[in-house]
């Protein structure tokens, strides 16, 4: 269904140099809004949480863990370009952390309480049986970078939104291990930091979480480039996106 | 055509991939730059902005804890092998080298500010009054964590006997240990002196104590000897070691730095339960 818009533009265009591009409204503003904030948050969230990493590069699993103890995990020290400040500042990096932790968790709480009741996620995120049975034809259009067109193109396809489903699973799991790091909140949900596999686990499972969320992150940005950038770009920004059109 | 139509759309993916790690590479690797955190670390009024993050920190877990909810205890069992000591290792100096050669037999803890009644009490006189033993989980701020077995004077029985004057809102703990390099000189306001600050809510939690014994055995000069605090719902470096004098006080900012302690005056949180 073209929005006035999408006739007004088609309509100053020539059909015989140009096919029509339909343009319709993708983004709602909430959307756009909490995408934008998310956006430079997770960046802060990553860059400080590397700093505060630095502080112990060791990740273990179970309750306890320190030096003596046999490390899961030992990386670092993160090069001072990726972290927040960029010397070696625990104090400071836990100052930029736990105050974008605020606006993650506030941001993330405005987005989901939108999203459900505007049956956002339900609509346009959360995969129908149809979307998952087509899981393997879209991982073969994904590594051919195929796109959809036409009126494939104006709903999210199946890795989508596995990819955005998870990705909120992840942010969720980012808050829950962050939480169950804090010893106050320990004494709150001992019950929580228990079912993680202990304090020293959930840090563990923190830094993984936030991982797979550079990862997404990277595979994002790649297909954003890869769709055609402004307009992905511009859809976020303006919540006008111009539908590919068919191949012939 | 057909060729070349593919050749060009395969630059144009690969164009788009090496885009677009270049374009997540530069968004996250500049991050820093871009937003010049460096700087805005460095500006004592963003520093205000990013604090009150800490407020609203203290105040949610106020509410969480307002049950007086209890630091998860473990079983024997689960102690850690090895119990990591940081901070101060060894407090030096000539006064604590013969309290230590003494088997601190001399060493007095002082309650005063406050109060009613100002108390000295020697650690025999701490080890007859009714104790409190506790296997909890050390929490340090660098990230680590160890389980280790505490056992000593529950803090709100001294503060009950030195009975808190109306307006007392903080007490502090003044240690032997200087991190400053200085051995402890004996003055508790020199430079480097630790020392340490909570609020009365968890002065008077039931597993605040401050700690004469380790794992069942009188605690070592590297984990505080011979006294320490335990503020289980708090990250380790509100455990002083070493501590010799306890204060009450309406307000802690005329005390060394002004913060509430070593660590705060460094920067670190007074609020440490995250």
């Amino acid at each position: 269904m073209p929005t006035p818009v999408a006739e007004a533009m088609s309509q100053t265009e020539q059909p015989r140099t140009r096919a029509r591009r339909e343009i319709i409204y993708r983004h709602a503003w909430p959307v756009r809004l909490t995408h934008w904030i998310n956006a430079l948050t997770i960046f802060i969230m990553v860059g400080s949480g590397l700093n505060i990493f630095d502080a112990h590069p060791r990740l273990y699993w179970g309750q306890a863990g320190a030096d003596f103890d046999k490390p899961f995990l030992t990386l670092g020290p993160w090069p001072d370009w990726l972290t927040l400040p960029s010397y070696m500042d625990l104090a400071d990096a836990r100052h930029w952390h736990f105050f974008f932790a605020w606006i993650l968790v506030l941001n993330g709480a405005l987005y989901l309480a939108w999203s459900l009741a505007s049956r956002h996620i339900q609509r346009d995120l959360w995969p129908t049986r149809t979307d998952l049975r087509a899981i393997p034809r879209s991982v073969i259009d994904h590594i051919k970078l195929r796109h959809p067109t036409g009126e494939a193109a104006k709903r999210y396809n199946v890795l989508q939104r596995v990819a955005y489903v998870g990705l909120l699973m992840l942010i969720v799991g980012m808050v829950v291990t962050g939480l169950c790091m804090s010893p106050g909140f320990d004494a709150f949900a001992p019950w929580l930091v228990a079912a993680l596999g202990g304090r020293q686990s959930a840090r563990t499972l923190h830094f993984l979480f936030a991982s797979v969320i550079v990862l997404f992150i990277a595979v994002h940005l790649i297909e954003v480039v890869l769709a055609g950038p402004l307009n992905e770009v511009r859809s976020m920004l303006t919540g006008r996106y111009a539908v590919p059109r068919e191949h012939d | 055509m057909a060729i070349i139509t593919r050749q060009r759309a395969l630059i144009t993916r690969r164009q788009a991939l090496i885009g677009g790690l270049a374009g997540s590479g530069a968004l996250l690797t500049g991050c820093s730059r871009i937003l010049q955190v460096d700087a805005l670390t460095d500006s004592t009024s963003f520093q205000r902005v990013l604090a009150v993050a800490q407020s609203w920190t203290r105040a949610t877990q106020r509410f969480l804890l307002g049950g007086g909810e209890m630091a998860r205890e473990y079983k024997p069992s689960d102690i850690s092998p090895h119990f990591k000591a940081n901070g101060t290792l060894d407090p030096g100096g000539e006064e604590y080298e013969r309290h230590v050669a003494q088997g601190f037999v001399n060493w007095h803890l002082q309650i005063d500010g406050m109060v009613a009644h100002p108390l000295t009490l020697s650690v025999a006189d701490l080890r007859r009054l009714p104790s409190r033993s506790q296997i909890t989980r050390h929490d340090c701020v660098e990230g680590w964590s160890a389980i280790g077995g505490w056992t000593g004077v529950p803090l709100a029985l001294l503060l009950r006997a030195a009975g808190v004057r109306a307006g007392a809102k903080y007490v502090v703990f003044y240690c032997a240990d200087n991190l400053d390099g200085d051995p402890a000189k004996g003055g508790e306001q020199s430079p480097g002196q630790y020392y340490e600050s909570i609020g009365l809510t968890d002065a008077m939690h039931p597993q605040t104590i401050i700690a004469y014994d380790m794992n069942g055995k009188p605690l070592d000069v590297a984990h505080g000897a011979p006294l320490r605090l335990r503020v289980e719902r708090q990250l380790g470096y509100k455990m002083a070691k070493y501590v010799r004098h306890i204060q009450l006080v309406s307000d802690f900012s005329r005390i060394a730095g002004g913060h509430g302690g070593y660590w705060e005056d460094h920067g670190y949180d007074w609020y440490a339960g995250i």
